[in-house]
């Protein structure tokens, strides 16, 4: 099972995702960072379908680097949000769906922290505190031995120490 | 077999085809100061339950520094090889030097992600070295140990304090070095695990295929850091063995793939069926000696008493 887990505070967010790339019932990696950096404020944490994953999550980035080439100035995390839904949305009722299940953290200088909740069904909702468990092909791998954890705030995004859960080696 | 049902084999399908659902190709990267990549896969090609192919060759170069390993349907799996060595031979002309290792990854992925959904199967591994157009590397390729037990900002420093030209000597993979002042060029071992899923790995050590937790279970074993070339190939020979031994859908011969920088060099192909009977001769040595020193120790015990 993989997880994301986002907390918004008060002037911060602190998000966290495990590190295991599993293949059925194999770990074939234990180091994999599930996090992309949109911006210097925005991180997007993937989930979901083994290639879809990494595929969506990298269009996104690319198309937020695009935006901010083109106009000089970078999107908004509620832009971002609003921008990743639209195409999960666009792709849901094609051929070839997306099932990725996404957080979308950012710190703004107007609004402030914002978390974002995003579903392969293209759901979006703001909120303070937000978690996806039980990866959708239902991978059951227990004793996740590793979370990355990072805080964004005005500063930008800061690295924190990894978790390792005691007894999970 | 976990690896099989991901492929859709377990079921045999009307119109018999190559499937492939057995190879399960080993590579090891290694962290010592001797960089190098280790690629080992059986060679038995099945179908719907018979041996189509004892001899089948499931590790393809793609181009002098890179070789990938192949997993899954046969057919579709040499044909997109081919496809990859046909891309980066395009851009080896255009842009007058070789794509990274995580590049041709990449650009595996991004050419089989339009056939997800469909029977397509393919799980690639890349084995390759990156850079190594510049001489350097070679030269320093038997750095001495005392660069290796150091971190690796310390090894750099080494370097340039001994006035040599600082770019990364194998003591230090993934480094990124400015080749010419100019460009960041990441050089050395590289390992990637492509699936026709859309995964891409990078990663140190990778086992796919049916066979695939046998192998990971001798690897996860005995790999460590600082293996030597001959204790790495031993390994990923033996990784293959204890899989072809267990693994119905994996046999008949070993190949093993070894790349440097200079780039890659084959073992000759082993059967396997040898290393069998050898195994079972010194099965047998070891339980005549057991038997022997039994009966020596019986023999002191009976005159010790006799005395």
């Amino acid at each position: 099972m993989e997880y994301l887990i986002g907390i918004q505070g008060q002037d911060f967010v602190l998000v966290a995702a495990d590190n295991v790339a599993a293949h059925s019932i194999v770990k074939m990696k234990q180091d994999q960072d599930k996090m992309f950096k949109l911006s210097d404020k925005i991180l997007l944490l993937c989930v979901g379908e083994a290639g879809d994953t990494v595929q969506f999550a990298e269009y996104i980035q690319k198309n937020i680097q695009l935006y901010k080439m083109r106009n000089g100035y970078e999107l908004s995390p509620t832009a971002a949000a609003n921008f990743t839904r639209k195409n999960l949305a666009d792709y849901l009722r094609s051929r070839t769906p997306y099932h990725v299940n996404l957080l979308l953290a950012g710190f703004d200088e107007t609004d402030g922290p914002g978390l974002y909740y995003m579903d392969h069904l293209s759901a979006l909702a703001k909120a303070p505190f937000a978690a996806h468990g039980h990866g959708l092909n239902h991978r059951f791998i227990l004793n996740l031995p590793s979370f990355s954890v990072r805080l964004i705030d005005k500063d930008g995004t800061h690295d924190l120490e990894k978790l390792i859960p005691v007894g999970a080696k | 077999m976990a690896l099989q049902d991901l492929c859709g084999f377990k079921d045999s399908f009307l119109n018999s085809r190559w499937n492939l659902p057995a190879s399960h190709p080993v590579e090891y990267l290694s962290e010592s100061p001797i960089q190098f990549v280790i690629a080992a896969a059986d060679t038995r090609s099945s179908c719907n339950g018979l041996v189509a192919c004892p001899a089948s060759q499931k590790i393809l170069p793609v181009h002098s520094h890179l070789v990938g390993t192949t997993s899954g349907t046969s057919a579709d799996c040499a044909l997109w090889k081919r496809i990859l060595s046909r891309e980066l031979r395009l851009y080896q002309l255009r842009h007058g030097r070789r794509l990274s290792t995580a590049g041709a990854a990449k650009l595996l992925a991004h050419m089989l992600h339009p056939f997800k959904g469909t029977e397509l199967c393919v799980a690639a591994t890349l084995c390759g070295w990156d850079g190594g157009e510049q001489e350097n590397i070679s030269k320093m390729g038997n750095e001495t140990d005392d660069l290796a037990k150091t971190s690796e900002s310390d090894s750099i420093s080494q370097a340039e304090a001994r006035g040599r030209n600082p770019c990364p000597s194998p003591a230090m993979s993934r480094q990124h070095c400015s080749a010419g002042g100019k460009q960041l060029v990441r050089s050395g071992p590289s390992l990637y695990y492509v699936c026709s899923d859309g995964t891409r790995l990078q990663g140190a050590l990778f086992s796919v295929g049916s066979g695939s937790p046998y192998a990971y279970s001798v690897l996860d074993g005995g790999v460590r850091w600082g293996l030597t070339v001959e204790e790495a190939i031993s390994l990923a020979r033996e990784a293959v063995y204890r899989a072809t031994h267990r693994d119905a859908y994996s046999g008949n011969c070993v190949d093993v793939y070894h790349i440097t920088s200079h780039g890659w060099t084959r073992r000759d192909r082993e059967e396997l069926r040898e290393e069998y009977y050898r195994e079972k001769e010194r099965e047998r040595g070891k339980v005549k000696e057991r038997r022997e020193k039994q009966e020596g120790v019986e023999d002191g015990q009976s005159s010790g008493r006799k005395k």
